[in-house]
């Protein structure tokens, strides 16, 4: 996994001749953060200490790895925290505490998220509505909605049938004794993503498109239809990541508020370059986990939740100044 | 005039570029009530010498002096300051500001602190008066709505109110007509009269023996040799050019050599061109020649689907040609090279592979191996890109760090992999070592060879005619003039300013 | 080709007739709604006023979201910044009449500091607009949330008469608005600092080249950004009695008054463009919200009106557009 993540921005499967693999740095801070938390929580390094972690991580790390698309095609998809919100208070309306429904309301959920990225990708590809904009109004919209659906009053917990894929884990498996299921969805979501970013034509035209769009459009990139895709797969990555959320936390109206950020910052962390033409799946992972990381470190130090938010503010801001400090003394443009 | 010190001086100015040596000892001055021409070909380092000048560039070594006093420029304000002003190709101008406010950007005239616009519009209008009544531009209009002719005007409005002492102009009739550029020319005289030293770049001899005092002729980034008279036209040619022709170019091909019509436009036309018709064949390299503007670039990007043709029959190789996108043009085997790459061709944070291998990956399957499209495998661009010679320290290095032959060459191995039927070049030689030209040149003619038609728009006459086996010129969006090998530049100049035009 | 050589494109251009095209299309609705609901006293000129009062707070944050994005950046961290100055305001008033000024001077400078900051890491440390305000944002909101509780209060009855008092039978908010308003159109039509913010955001290098301390004018298109936002805070502890940590955020106002500023004719990447088309916008929104409330409309429905509308009016100017966004 790691060395994939280097090569974000060359080609796999061609020698590069002479040059180390550069390990991209995110990995090393997620690491020393891991080593910080063992020590001033020993737990940590027990199963359920750090399974525990990964399975709160699990949801943001798939933000992130839906995030990324959008953000190395160029753009933002500030709309993904509401798509949370929706994800769970929809589902709670739909399922109304009837268990056998829960399939077909996960189905209703995955086309709602389908439609808004289709919604989003056309809207910025064909309307020429900067992504910033277009998201925030999908997100103000899609907050509408979810208010609208419930009533501004949406009540309890989704039922446990539901609440599986962000609370279950499978037992008795060796060495690591038990698997949380979020775990494995975000293996298995963050596989899919790492492949299509990272192998497929459709990765490198992402990468093209972000670069300069201009150019990819001259170069025969179907512009429109690659940057459709990437607004899907970031709001698909946000369903995902409600489904699992809906499993850890109660319904209601403010589930997935400022998600959006955190999962731009872990890009941002994870070395994307904003504004496109770079950025690699699995570090956007390492970039969720390292922000998951902090904030679990600040909550054994005893800092209140609010502060939080500065913390990251923070980390958003020092990570892109060092992206730009980094980038201006390697000599770029 | 003439005083004691030249108005500038530059001695012994040396320059480098990652991976290029603009300058070498370039010395050069202008004094005052003279014009001095600073001739040589595209990439023989005269914009790169005047960006030095104005304080865009540091040289690495050398100095400028102006009025006898050695100067450091850090900011192109101080240049202005010290009464340089530099007019360039590619105007500074502000499309959606008036022509008043951007002939006073950043000085505008105040009256009791607050912005005087009636006399900022005198104050232009006057500036503006030196065209004569011809050419009468409104200070009030916003820049976007003038031609490029008036703005070119415009530029040249701003550094006369500047008060400049220097003068440079870059090429400051590329994009003028000949009644235009009368008008330039005119104005030049009386500004040299007021006692403005003058720094003109061209490569168009009428100009230089038109206006110049004195001549300065640069190549591969040295003084060739400098005339303190206007010599002959042909002594200035032969030093710009300073080397064997012959071998510079690729030989034209053969008569047998020319195959079918690939390409064929008929009454073509779109809002900027109008009944267009040509043909072009397997193996001939066509050069297409005009004025800034004149149409060849939209001719070229309504090909290619970018701009479409709204009316007219396009064929290519014998089936309906009329693309409304790129895609659908390259997926019919029509290739585009842009003139300006960076803009529109390199994706400069992806690999040299990468951006090879761009366009077989849009026409391959979404989910289709990235390394392994049908068109073209990794491992086969890398093979295809040291086959065209591309040096890179490594085919995964970004892009970015290659110089500007390299990174050309590499967007020629994009299309070279869809094999296409038709490559359109736009100024395939912009910004590229002289040293490298020759290459490209000698490429585009290999691919002739092997059937490919090749359309080449570019702005270097010399070039066009050097390449093409037919020229055709354009004028105001139509084709005027057509040229099998072997017209002289003024032939086709002629054609492309319309002077019998003028004078029927 | 003798003759003079002009006007390469028709002098009319659409967008510049656009924002009064859609300011008569948004009266025309209302009216029209009014009408046939038969709710003629929505059509006196009371009832202009209290529309018009209704975006005093919009009105404001947008005449100093115009500077950035006419210099070509952007503030997305207004709602937060409004949040503050309420909160702030009315935990130091506190009741007390006599605090008032103190409160007034702090918010301002917290404005300026922020305007500051904001410039700072785009001028100096080169961060993107839109994350370096995002960032503030997030910190603004957090330091707010640690400290909210502590920080109780509400403003005393006279300072309430920012929002509720009058002069001749007019709004004194709406007169601060306006003479806001006037001032803006002043600053950037009649002096040298407004001809360089259109010049920055027009083209940065041109402008440099030319002279202009593009730095300075970058922030102090920042600075004047936040301190409408502390201004717009004032006004709405004034109205509200007291702050509330999510009075910002709720109203949107970052989206919002990006949104007025863009459907007053303002691009997006800046240098074009002006006050009186913000103002359009805003009086835009305030009549939609009105033809809302006149039809009945449920607030959670308004809200999702809101975004659809937001995007569509932005669409209205983009779509025409060639460049290719993202």
């Amino acid at each position: 996994m790691i060395q994939e993540t280097v090569g974000s921005a060359k080609t796999r499967g061609v020698a590069s001749i002479g040059r180390l693999p550069k390990i991209n740095p995110v990995f090393f801070v997620l690491a020393a953060l891991l080593v910080a938390i063992t020590f001033s929580n020993p737990n940590f390094i027990e199963p359920t200490g750090y399974m525990n972690f990964l399975k709160r991580a699990a949801p943001l790390a798939i933000l992130a790895a839906g995030q990324i698309y959008v953000i190395v095609s160029g753009g933002f998809d500030l709309s993904a925290g509401s798509l949370i919100t929706l994800t769970v208070v929809g589902s709670s309306m739909l399922l109304d505490n009837s268990a056998d429904a829960t399939w077909w309301v996960i189905a209703v959920m995955y086309a709602v998220g389908l439609a808004v990225g289709v919604v989003n990708g056309l809207v910025v590809s064909y309307l020429r509505v900067p992504s910033l904009i277009a998201t925030l109004g999908m997100m103000i919209t899609l907050n509408g909605a979810a208010f609208m659906w419930s009533s501004g009053s949406p009540r309890g917990y989704l039922p446990e049938t539901f609440r599986f894929f962000g609370r279950a884990s499978i037992q008795g498996i060796p060495l690591i004794q038990f698997l949380p299921v979020a775990l494995l969805v975000l293996l298995v979501v963050g596989f899919i993503l790492f492949w299509l970013m990272h192998r497929t034509n459709l990765g490198r035209m992402l990468h093209a498109l972000g670069d300069n769009p201009r150019a990819a459009q001259m170069s025969g990139v179907p512009i429109e239809r690659v940057r459709i895709i990437a607004f899907v797969a970031s709001s698909l990555s946000a369903v995902t990541a409600g489904i699992l959320l809906g499993g850890f936390a109660g319904v209601s109206t403010d589930v997935g508020v400022g998600y959006e950020l955190q999962a731009i910052t872990a890009c941002v962390i994870g070395g994307a370059q904003l504004l496109g033409g770079r950025g690699s799946v699995p570090a956007s992972i390492a970039g969720a986990l390292t922000l998951t990381a902090i904030f679990t470190l600040l909550n054994f130090i005893g800092l209140p939740k609010p502060t939080r938010d500065v913390v990251q503010g923070l980390i958003l801001i020092a990570a892109v100044v060092l992206a730009t400090y980094r980038r201006n003394r390697a000599g770029g443009t | 005039m003439n005083t004691k010190h030249p108005a500038i001086e530059m001695r012994g100015i040396t320059k480098s570029f990652p991976g290029v040596k603009a300058l070498k000892n370039v010395s050069f001055s202008a004094h005052c009530g003279e014009v001095h021409a600073l001739a040589g070909e595209n990439g023989a380092g005269k914009s790169t010498l005047m960006k030095i000048l104005s304080g865009i560039y540091r040289p690495d070594g050398g100095s400028v002096v102006v009025n006898g006093e050695e100067r450091h420029f850090t900011h192109p304000l101080a240049a202005i300051r010290a009464g340089i002003a530099v007019i360039y190709q590619e105007f500074s101008l502000l499309p959606e500001r008036t022509v008043a406010q951007n002939i006073f950007l950043g000085r505008e005239p105040t009256r009791r602190g607050l912005i005087d616009h009636k006399a900022m519009n005198d104050e232009a209008r006057r500036a503006l008066a030196l065209f004569g009544s011809a050419h009468r531009i409104e200070p009030s209009t916003v820049v976007a709505d003038l031609d490029v002719a008036s703005q070119q005007l415009v530029e040249i409005a701003k550094a006369v109110s500047l008060e400049a002492k220097v003068i440079v102009m870059d090429e400051p009739t590329a994009a003028l007509n000949e009644a235009e550029c009368e008008v330039l020319f005119g104005l030049v005289d009386t500004l040299k009269k007021s006692g403005v030293a003058i720094v003109y770049i061209t490569h168009r001899m009428p100009e230089i023996t038109r206006l110049a005092n004195r001549v300065t002729v640069l190549k591969d980034g040295e003084v060739a040799v400098r005339f303190d008279h206007v010599p002959e036209p042909e002594a200035i040619v032969r030093a710009m050019v300073g080397r064997d022709l012959g071998d510079f170019y690729a030989e034209p091909a053969a008569p047998q050599e020319i195959g079918d019509v690939v390409l064929s436009v008929h009454n073509a036309g779109n809002e900027r061109l109008k009944n267009v018709s040509f043909e072009l064949r397997a193996g001939e390299i066509v050069g297409f020649s005009g004025l800034q503007g004149a149409g060849r670039v939209a001719l070229a990007q309504a090909i290619f689907g970018l701009s479409p043709f709204t009316e007219g029959e396009i064929t290519l190789s014998g089936k309906p040609a009329r693309f409304t996108s790129p895609r659908e043009a390259i997926r019919a085997g029509v290739g585009l090279l842009p003139g300006d790459r960076k803009a529109e061709a390199l994706v400069l944070m992806q690999s040299v592979v990468d951006n090879g291998m761009l366009t077989s990956r849009a026409l391959s399957g979404l989910s289709g191996n990235a390394n392994a499209t049908p068109f073209v495998s990794a491992e086969a661009m890398e093979k295809l890109l040291r086959e065209l010679d591309v040096r890179a320290g490594s085919f995964a290095q970004d892009i970015k760090a290659l110089s500007g032959g390299n990174q050309q060459k590499a967007i020629v191995a994009r299309w070279l992999a869809l094999a296409p039927r038709l490559l359109i070049f736009i100024e395939p030689t912009r910004g590229i070592d002289v040293n490298a030209k020759a290459g490209i040149y000698h490429l585009m003619r290999d691919l002739a060879r092997k059937g490919t038609a090749i359309m080449m728009v570019s702005s270097d006459l010399p070039e066009v005619l050097g390449v093409s086996d037919r020229v055709l010129v354009m004028r105001n969006g139509e084709l005027v003039a057509a040229f099998s090998r072997g017209a002289s530049e003024a032939d086709v100049m002629l054609a492309a300013t319309g002077e019998e035009a003028v004078a029927a | 080709m003798n003759k003079a050589t002009l006007l390469r494109r028709p002098a009319w251009r659409m967008e510049q007739c656009a924002p009064a095209l859609l300011l008569g299309l948004a009266v025309l609705i209302y009216v029209a709604i009014a009408l046939s609901l038969g709710l003629t006293r929505f059509l006196t000129p009371e009832a202009t006023v209290s529309i018009l009062n209704r975006s005093v707070a919009l009105g404001i944050t947008a005449v100093g979201q115009t500077f950035t994005i006419l210099v070509g950046s952007i503030d997305l961290s207004v709602a937060h910044l409004i949040s503050a100055s309420a909160v702030v305001s009315s935990a130091i008033m506190n009741g007390d009449p006599a605090m008032m000024v103190p409160a007034v001077v702090a918010v301002l400078v917290m404005g300026a500091v922020v305007g500051t900051l904001n410039g700072l890491l785009i001028t100096r440390l080169d961060v993107n607009p839109l994350i370096a305000t995002l960032g503030m944002a997030l910190i603004i909101q957090g330091c707010l949330a640690s400290f909210y509780g502590r920080f109780d209060g509400s403003v005393p009855d006279a300072f309430q008469y920012f929002a509720y008092g009058e002069v001749l039978g007019l709004p004194v908010s709406l007169i601060v608005l306006a003479l806001l308003v006037l001032g803006a159109w002043i600053v950037l039509r009649f002096t040298r600092f407004g001809s360089n913010i259109y010049s920055v955001g027009g083209n940065r290098d041109t402008a440099r080249a030319a002279g202009i301390n593009t730095t300075r004018v970058v922030m102090a298109s920042h600075i004047i950004c936040s301190l409408c936002a502390a201004l717009a805070g004032l006004y709405l502890a004034s109205r509200l009695k007291s702050g509330s940590p999510w009075i910002g955020t709720e109203g949107a106002y970052d989206l919002e008054s990006i949104a007025v500023v863009v459907i007053g004719g303002t691009i997006l990447s800046g240098g074009k463009g002006g006050i009186w088309g913000t103002v359009a916008g805003v009086i835009i929104f305030s009549l939609i919200d009105s033809i809302f409330n006149l039809a009945g409309i449920d607030a959670f429905a308004k809200q999702v009106m809101r975004g659809i509308i937001i995007v569509a009016a932005v669409a209205f100017y983009a779509v025409r557009s060639k460049r290719i966004v993202a």
